[in-house]
């Protein structure tokens, strides 16, 4: 995989498109004398900066929320200035899409001036990416925990940012954001909120109908799943090791149990679900239902910002505990500008970066750094920030669930489909 | 007989073929291939039946299965009659000019915004609710009714039905001068039949030869539908389609075998739906025959009768203009909440979160639809031009092989393509994106073409031949301008179906080359129906344009033709 980073050193986009004689001919020169160089680039980060002026890094992120364009734009711009490289936001509506582009490329032997420079990811394209030897890794090891940014972060406070899914990061992808499972509801509707799957199944019997969640094997109706999962399993402890297949049965009956009771007091008594994320909101929007939940929690506001949600929506989160993850930016083991996309991640990371996205008014999405590590007058600003009436701040977002091992989840997405979606 | 063609005409086929048979071939193996387990690049280096059996081991697959081939075959049959119904009762009224205007906006909005239009006019939420609550209704907070997502399909059928009628009625309306039916109406008055019986026997089943393929191509779209079914179809099982997306979406890259098998059994389905569809063809024109010599001349139905054959067929087409209308109200729309007729307040908000690359964006998909366009309109014109002059339909049959981007559905086909470009050092260019759009372009136009250009009066092009006039001007004079309701139709299909390509666009464009359906697409992927609503007003814009023209040009040009009059 190292043997990538060395060929895509000296390589320009003219080169990407026009293969030449010559540059085949550079190309391989290159390749016999740079390791060295690369090496020491990412020790001297001043110099990796400087050796990427003038590059352009495609940055395929998931845009859906204008308000999130709008940051990376900022970004853009901010990086511009700073470095003189130029992101380009390539919009895409699934990272899915981004995977079968890389896919597509290694599989047509393209093992470098890839087209995806940095993309934006969470835990199970990571994993699958991983496994399939498809990130980035200069000199077979990971690249963000060597950016100087990473001095900032919250490494230690915050699991969720070096163990993705129950899979070790080890540096393959820089973190950007972290999130926690929250619900929200309209104050005016509902004067006492659910602190726990028990009460929240009472509360959909009074209230029939006024409940759902996006149909597994989407993910944000999965993690509720395993939100679900870390209540009714007899030792949360278990979560993070693999399920045997022989034990899933009886280790999740109490999971299907609780489904089994819930799904007749559903939205459409349970009959059909909302297809994703975007599909909740919108019945909640419409009033359809009366109790929604995002992964981030930021979502809600800004949803009452842009007059989505009443202005009386608030955020409510079970007692025990919520799951907590990450999302990341990580580099294909294929891609153009590597160098540049790592500059681009370190910015990204970079405390006034992440000040800035952490205001609601901007985007509202959590920072990965710890706070106590910034300077006085950064840590000022981060207290300042006004995270908006329907989102709760981080002290009273209650104790982070870690995600389960994913072993958990495929048996659980597969019991699901075999009971619920055969019809 | 007509003269010798010119040399490049009778390269047209060749052409035709080269140009397309490549894509197509490496798009089929990017599908086939997966599909029984070979895909290095994720450790499947030999062949197997796995991933098939694993398709047929999923939960509810028979049901899915099930499902889309009864959308698939009811929706184009339902559509079909209700649009001959409509047809016959306004044919040579003015009510047909009416219709007419409604169909260049009902088929430039792409479906997935048309079915949340439709969604929200009908939803337990929706409009109508709104409409009626809480003064009638009584109700303050929506009611828990199952009205779209249906374990049997209604409602997608439904949105799939007011689809695809005025894409039926704009073939048949450019088919319809080819079949000089004011005559045959006359005809059939003098001899004693009503309006709607003398179209049904004297008009219907000619126009319905002429307007075959395009129906071919409703079955084949209906029964792999992905975009409407997720708005609308059930979800537990939801149909073949969404569930092929969902695999190859499923992070779990072994997943992609899966929706490789899927698509080829996706293939399957397709085939069978119109193979089922032959067969009733055959049963249906046997007993049409035997009623027809039967001389029975009921039909004469009252003024009640003719209210209902105009009204319930309207009522789909209205149903998807007014879902329009209001999503068009959302795009504007502040705070609008259940069970508020209208919005409380207004915002430009969403308009102005579509940014300012708007033209830009604008001008390069109109250049990305204009020339595969043209290009195939020339392929094809060339291709029937060489089929018109030896008489033999081998060219174009060849041609077939161009029909497979309908039947496999998009996510699996469009990885060969991708994986060819990718290999050819094409991704991320223009014309790369221009090529794979060809590729979808292509075959709708020939469909809409192909009919009303074979049974063209070959009497005129003798006739012209005889006073002396060469190919081109036989071409320019006569044929084309006798043709234009019917070119510039397929112009119009061509343009829309480029503009509607977001999946191509981007995997073969390697998210290079963005166009206002790239845009819009990943916008409206957040879910609020204002950006949805700006995204598909946007997108609707150049289809637009040219279905308006495609309807609107030769009812000018036939001012000077006496001949050509539709109406």
């Amino acid at each position: 995989m190292s043997s990538n980073f060395p060929t895509s050193a000296c390589k320009s986009a003219h080169f990407r498109t026009r293969p030449t004689a010559s540059g085949v001919a550079a190309a391989l020169l290159m390749l016999a004398a740079a390791p060295a160089a690369n090496a020491a680039s990412l020790a001297d980060f001043d110099a990796l900066v400087a050796q990427t002026e003038g590059q352009t890094v495609f940055f395929h992120a998931w845009s859906g929320d204008p308000t999130i364009n709008a940051y990376i734009d900022w970004a853009g711009d901010e990086i511009e200035a700073r470095f003189g490289i130029e992101l380009e936001h390539v919009r895409v509506t699934d990272t899915s899409d981004v995977v079968g582009i890389v896919l597509a490329e290694t599989a047509a032997g393209r093992d470098s001036g890839g087209s995806v420079d940095l993309v934006w990811i969470n835990g199970e394209n990571f994993i699958a990416l991983k496994e399939a030897g498809l990130l980035f890794a200069p000199d077979d090891d990971g690249w963000a925990d060597r950016l100087p940014n990473w001095n900032f972060v919250d490494d230690e406070g915050n699991p969720s940012l070096t163990v993705d899914f129950t899979v070790p990061v080890e540096g393959l992808q820089a973190p950007w954001g972290t999130v926690q499972f929250s619900f929200y509801y309209d104050a005016n509707l509902i004067a006492e909120t659910p602190d726990n799957p028990l009460a929240l199944l009472d509360w959909a019997r009074s209230n029939p109908g006024r409940f759902t969640y996006p149909q597994p094997p989407n993910f944000l109706g999965s993690t509720f799943l395993k939100l679900l999962l870390a209540y009714t399993v007899d030792d949360r402890s278990r979560l993070a090791e693999p399920l045997e297949a022989a034990d899933a049965d009886d280790a999740l009956e109490p999971l299907f149990a609780y489904l089994d009771e819930l799904h007749p007091h559903l939205w459409r008594s349970g009959r059909t679900f909302p297809a994703n994320q975007a599909a909740l909101r919108q019945l909640f929007a419409d009033g359809e239902i009366e109790i929604g939940f995002a992964n981030n929690p930021a979502e809600a506001s800004g949803a009452v910002a842009r007059d989505e949600f009443p202005a009386s929506t608030r955020s409510f989160v079970f007692d025990d505990g919520m799951i907590a993850n990450s999302h990341f930016l990580a580099i294909p083991a294929n891609a153009n500008a590597p160098e540049a996309a790592m500059v681009v991640a370190n910015f990204l990371m970079s405390p006034v970066a992440q000040l800035r996205k952490q205001d609601p008014a901007v985007w509202g999405d959590f920072t990965v750094l710890d706070i106590e590590a910034l300077d006085d007058a950064t840590q000022a600003a981060f207290g300042a920030l006004d995270l908006g009436v329907a989102t709760l701040g981080p002290s009273e977002l209650g104790p982070a669930i870690s995600e389960p091992h994913t072993s958990w989840l495929e048996a659980i997405e597969a019991q699901w489909a075999a009971r619920y979606q055969g019809g | 007989m007509p003269a010798a063609l010119p040399r490049l005409v009778r390269l047209a086929p060749s052409a035709a073929i080269g140009l397309l048979v490549f894509p197509v071939l490496v798009g089929l193996a990017g599908a086939a291939l997966p599909a029984f387990g070979f895909f290095p690049a994720l450790g499947g280096h030999t062949l197997s039946l796995e991933p098939l059996r694993d398709v047929f081991a999923q939960p509810g697959i028979w049901k899915s299965i099930g499902l889309s081939a009864l959308v698939g075959l009811f929706s184009p049959l339902i559509a079909l009659v209700l649009t001959f119904v409509l047809l016959a009762a306004t044919w040579g009224t003015p009510a047909l000019a009416a219709v007419r205007r409604l169909i260049a906006p009902l088929l430039s909005v792409p479906h997935a915004a048309a079915a949340v239009g439709l969604a929200f006019l009908i939803a337990p939420s929706g409009f109508l609710f709104r409409l009626i609550s809480p003064e009638l209704s009584g109700l303050t907070r929506p009611p828990d009714l199952l009205i779209i997502q249906d374990p049997l399909g209604l409602a997608m059928t439904a949105g799939l039905v007011a689809k695809e009628m005025p894409f039926i009625l704009l073939m048949s309306l450019a088919a319809l001068p080819a079949l000089d039916g004011r005559r045959r109406q006359m005809v059939m008055t003098s001899i004693g039949y009503g309006r709607g019986m003398g179209f049904a026997l004297a008009v219907a089943p000619q126009l319905y030869q002429l307007i075959r393929l395009p129906v071919f191509a409703v079955i084949a779209y209906a029964s792999s539908v992905a975009d409407v079914a997720i708005i609308l179809g059930p979800t537990t099982p939801a149909p073949l389609s969404v569930r092929i997306l969902d695999w190859a979406s499923d992070p779990d890259l072994t997943s992609r075998f899966m929706a490789a098998a899927g698509a080829l059994v996706q293939l399957a389905l397709t085939v069978s739906a119109l193979l089922i569809w032959f067969a009733a063809e055959k049963i249906l024109g046997r007993l049409w025959e035997l009623f027809a010599t039967s001389g029975i001349r009921s039909g004469r139905g009252g003024k009640g009768w003719q209210a209902l054959a105009l009204a319930v067929p309207l009522v789909p087409m209205l149903a998807i203009a007014a879902g329009l209308a209001l999503l068009l109200v959302w795009s504007f729309a502040g705070p609008w909440r259940f069970p508020d007729t209208l919005p409380s307040s207004w915002s430009l908000r969403a308009w102005m979160q579509m940014g300012s690359d708007g033209f830009e964006l604008a001008q390069t998909s109109m250049l990305i639809a204009l020339v595969p366009t043209l290009v195939a309109a020339i392929l094809i014109i060339g291709c029937l031009e060489v089929e018109f002059a030896t008489g033999r339909t081998g060219g174009s049959r060849s041609l077939l092989i161009l029909y497979l981007p309908l039947l496999i559905p998009q996510v699996t086909f469009l990885f060969g393509l991708q994986f060819l470009a990718i290999v050819l050092r094409a991704d991320g260019m223009i014309v790369s994106v221009m090529m794979a759009h060809l590729v979808f372009v292509l075959p709708y136009m020939f469909l809409s073409l192909a009919d009303p250009y074979r049974r063209f009066d070959r009497r005129v092009i003798q006739v012209a031949s005889g006073l002396g006039l060469g190919f081109w001007r036989r071409l320019f004079q006569v044929r084309l301008p006798m043709m234009i309701a019917p070119i510039l139709t397929a112009l119009a299909i061509g343009i829309a179906v480029s503009i509607g390509q977001y999946l191509p666009t981007l995997l073969v464009g390697a998210g290079r080359v963005p166009t206002l359906t790239t845009e819009a697409v990943a916008l409206a992927a957040g879910g609020d129906r204002r950006a949805l609503a700006v995204a598909a007003t946007l997108q609707s814009v150049l289809p637009f344009v040219a279905f308006w023209m495609a309807l609107a040009l030769p009812a000018f040009v036939a001012r000077k033709r006496k001949g050509m009059q539709i109406a």
